[in-house]
Parts: structure tokens; sequence; C-alpha cells
């Protein structure tokens, strides 16, 4: 089982290949749509990749309760668990 | 029991030429913009579209067609009477009978062709190059043109900011006929009529006569929802097309798939790990979303700009409503 810090650093690495987000700015406090300007089209491409590499499943529906790296991070977390 | 004489084409198909209309009025961002309350950055950051085309009063369906089909005869040396079949791809012909492809068929003097339309929306282009390949390679018709024609412009609700930006109107056609090699590869295609909300025309049109201020029923889409589709569950498509034709990304020259929207093509071209050696189509920038005109198009502009040539190999790709798709790797002419 991966670890919060681990997930996170992956999800960063999926948001730097994505949107060009410096991975170090991907914290768990950071908004996608404010701080990191994941615009919606892109935050679709982080969640495909991200369902890809934690083998989880991310409806639309739930993507838009998805506003900070955290909301993120949790989900990928109780989706696996 | 007398036998039947059963019909025998020729082995392989391939196009023969493409031609291309783009209607006058140029239209951009900076005159969209004011009705969704966006900005001329916001739009090309969401679509990669600057300015698109739509019609003038005069540049009717027909215009457009019969401009976009003289080109591909010319382009492909192609007497319009050596033309058996006319296959016209448009979701923008109002009249509900006759097919736009016969009146087509006859300005171009074709010999009485075989003329009707078909319905696959933004997929229309590439549903009609596997039935033209498959009329010539099954002995109905020597030589297919196949065109894509349409005036989004009169369906587009100018105050949605979904998709306010992102039609336009214009065609493009091919001319498609027998080859001694193969030139067009199997179709992978299919549609996914779960989803037939995702992209549509707000109302059917007896809804609209019923209603006390009639209007063209606008295409609807939900753009999050398509992008998805569009960008991932097409990519694997776009690799089933380039499998089925026995071709690698690597041996692959030219990736044109449906002009839908900037993101969506980057996007499919990363999920396809296409290498950097393929030239992507770009034309959405200054021609907008034009449906089953894109392809076409599309191809035109990159030959004007050199970064596609005869005998390269090329996957076509279109998707859209229905959920409708198809894709297909040719040979160009």
């Amino acid at each position: 089982m991966a670890t919060t810090e681990e997930i996170r650093t992956d999800l960063a690495e999926i948001v730097n290949e994505v949107a060009g987000v410096d991975a170090d700015d991907v914290q768990l406090d950071k908004s996608f749509v404010d701080d990191l300007e994941v615009d919606s089209l892109s935050m679709v491409e982080v969640v495909v990749a991200a369902e890809e590499k934690f083998g989880v499943s991310i409806p639309d529906d739930e993507v838009k309760n998805l506003k900070t790296v955290g909301d993120a991070v949790a989900y990928i977390e109780r989706a696996s668990a | 029991m007398p036998a039947l004489v059963s019909s025998t084409g020729a082995q392989h198909a391939r196009i023969l030429g493409i031609g291309a209309y783009r209607p006058g009025r140029i239209v951009p961002n900076s005159e969209i913009v004011d009705a969704i309350d966006s900005t001329d950055e916001w739009i090309q950051q969401r679509s990669g579209i600057r300015e698109r085309r739509w019609a003038t009063d005069g540049e009717t369906v027909q215009v457009m067609a019969v401009g976009a089909a003289r080109q591909a005869l010319e382009r492909s040396g192609i007497d319009a009477r050596q033309i058996d079949a006319v296959v016209v791809a448009t979701v923008s012909h109002y009249l509900q009978t006759p097919a736009l492809a016969t009146t087509v068929a006859h300005e171009l003097g074709t010999d009485q062709a075989a003329a009707f339309d078909i319905s696959a929306a933004c997929a229309g282009f590439c549903h009609g190059v596997a039935l033209a390949s498959d009329l010539v390679r099954g002995g109905s018709a020597h030589h297919v043109l196949v065109i894509g024609v349409e005036r989004l412009s009169e369906q587009t609700d100018p105050t949605d900011r979904g998709s306010a930006f992102i039609f336009a109107d214009g065609a493009g056609a091919a001319v498609v006929g027998p080859s001694d090699v193969p030139g067009i590869g199997p179709v992978a295609w299919g549609s996914d009529g779960e989803h037939a909300d995702l992209i549509r025309s707000r109302d059917d049109w007896r809804d609209v006569l019923a209603s006390d201020a009639p209007r063209m029923p606008h295409l609807v889409m939900q753009g999050n929802a398509v992008f998805r589709w569009a960008s991932f569950t097409m990519a694997k498509v776009g690799l089933a097309a380039l499998d089925r034709a026995g071709i690698t990304a690597d041996e692959l020259d030219c990736f044109v798939p449906h002009q839908a929207n900037m993101r969506i093509t980057d996007a499919m071209a990363r999920a396809m790990k296409l290498p950097a050696t393929v030239a992507i189509a770009r034309d959405i920038a200054e021609q907008g979303n034009t449906s089953a005109a894109s392809i076409p198009l599309a191809l035109d502009r990159m030959y004007a700009e050199g970064t596609a040539h005869s005998g390269d190999l090329a996957l076509l790709i279109a998707f859209g409503a229905g959920l409708a798709y198809a894709a297909q790797v040719v040979v160009l002419p």
C-alpha cells in the first residue's frame, strides 16, 4: 500500500507531465485551478493518467470534487484501499 | 435455379486527390468573445482556435460541396463523368429529402452517378472513405467522390460558453479509385449510442415547430466528457487502425484527426505515443471545427505547408456525435 507521500509524488509527476507545473509545487494544500492553474481539460488528462497509474476509477462526477491535490490523494487512497 | 452474376472490383483502392473549400468570412475570436463574456486568450488556450471560417449568405452547402469536389477531381485527373458514386457526409443539409449528393452530382456533371448522404456527424468523412474503398473493391463503382460539407455557424449558439467558439463552415472532398497496391487500410469504426446525449442537436424539429419562437436547433455538447472520450478512447481506436493496417507509429508520416479541438489533438497524440517525426494536422487554429469537412481541409493545409507529401502514410481518425467514430491509415495522393 502506497503512502500518502508516495501517491502525492506520483501525482505531482503526472501534473508536471500534463500541465508543465513544477512537481515541487504540487503539494497537498494546493488548489489545482487557483494555485497550479490546471484547467478543466488538463484535469481530465491528469485524472485519466492517475487512473492508469494507481489502478483506480475516477468518474466525471467525482472530478469536480477534487479541488486540491490533497482531495485527489485522499480519493486515490480510498479508492485503492 | 439460375446463378446470379456477382460483381468483382479492383483489388485495392486509394485516394486519388483531395479538394477543399474555405468559405469567405473570417471570424476572429474578437467577434465571439462578448456574447460569452470571454477573451481571445481563453479561447486559444481552451481550443487552439485563433479564428474560424464562416460561410457568407451565398455559400450554401451545395456551393461549398461543389467547390471542394471540383478541386478534388482536378487534382485527381478524373473527369466528373468517370464518377460512379457521390457520397456526401453532412449534418447541415436542411432539406429532409432529396439528399444533397444528388444535386451535387448533377451540378458536377456526373453521368447520373449513384448519390446519397450519410449522417455520421464529425465522423462522416472517414465513414465515407471506408464506404468508397469498399464500393471500389466490391465492384459497385470505379471512382467515388466523398464530400464532407458543413455550415455549423447556423447551428451555433453564440451565447454558449462551451461551443460558441468551436464550430465553423467549409467543405472537403476526396476522389477514391482503383489501385495496384493497397492505399486505404481497413477501417476501425464503431458507435457508442449509450452516450448519444454528449453531443447532439438540442431540439427535435417537431419540438422546434411546436414552440412559440421556432429557431434552428443548436448543437450542444458536454465538453469535459467529450474531451475524455475523444482524447483517450479515440487514441485506442487510432492504434487499432494502425494495427489493422499493419503499420507501427514509427512508420507513420502524418496524423490527421478530426479538427475538434487542438487540446484533443494534442492529448490523443500523447496518448498514442506518436513519435515527434509524425506531422500533426493543426488546421483548426484558422478554420475552426468543421465536422465532416475537417479532415480533407486539414490535409489540404498540410500539403500547402509542406508537412504532407504524396506517398506519405497518414492516420485519419474522425469522431463525434453518436458517439460515432472511424479511423483508417491511407497512402496520401
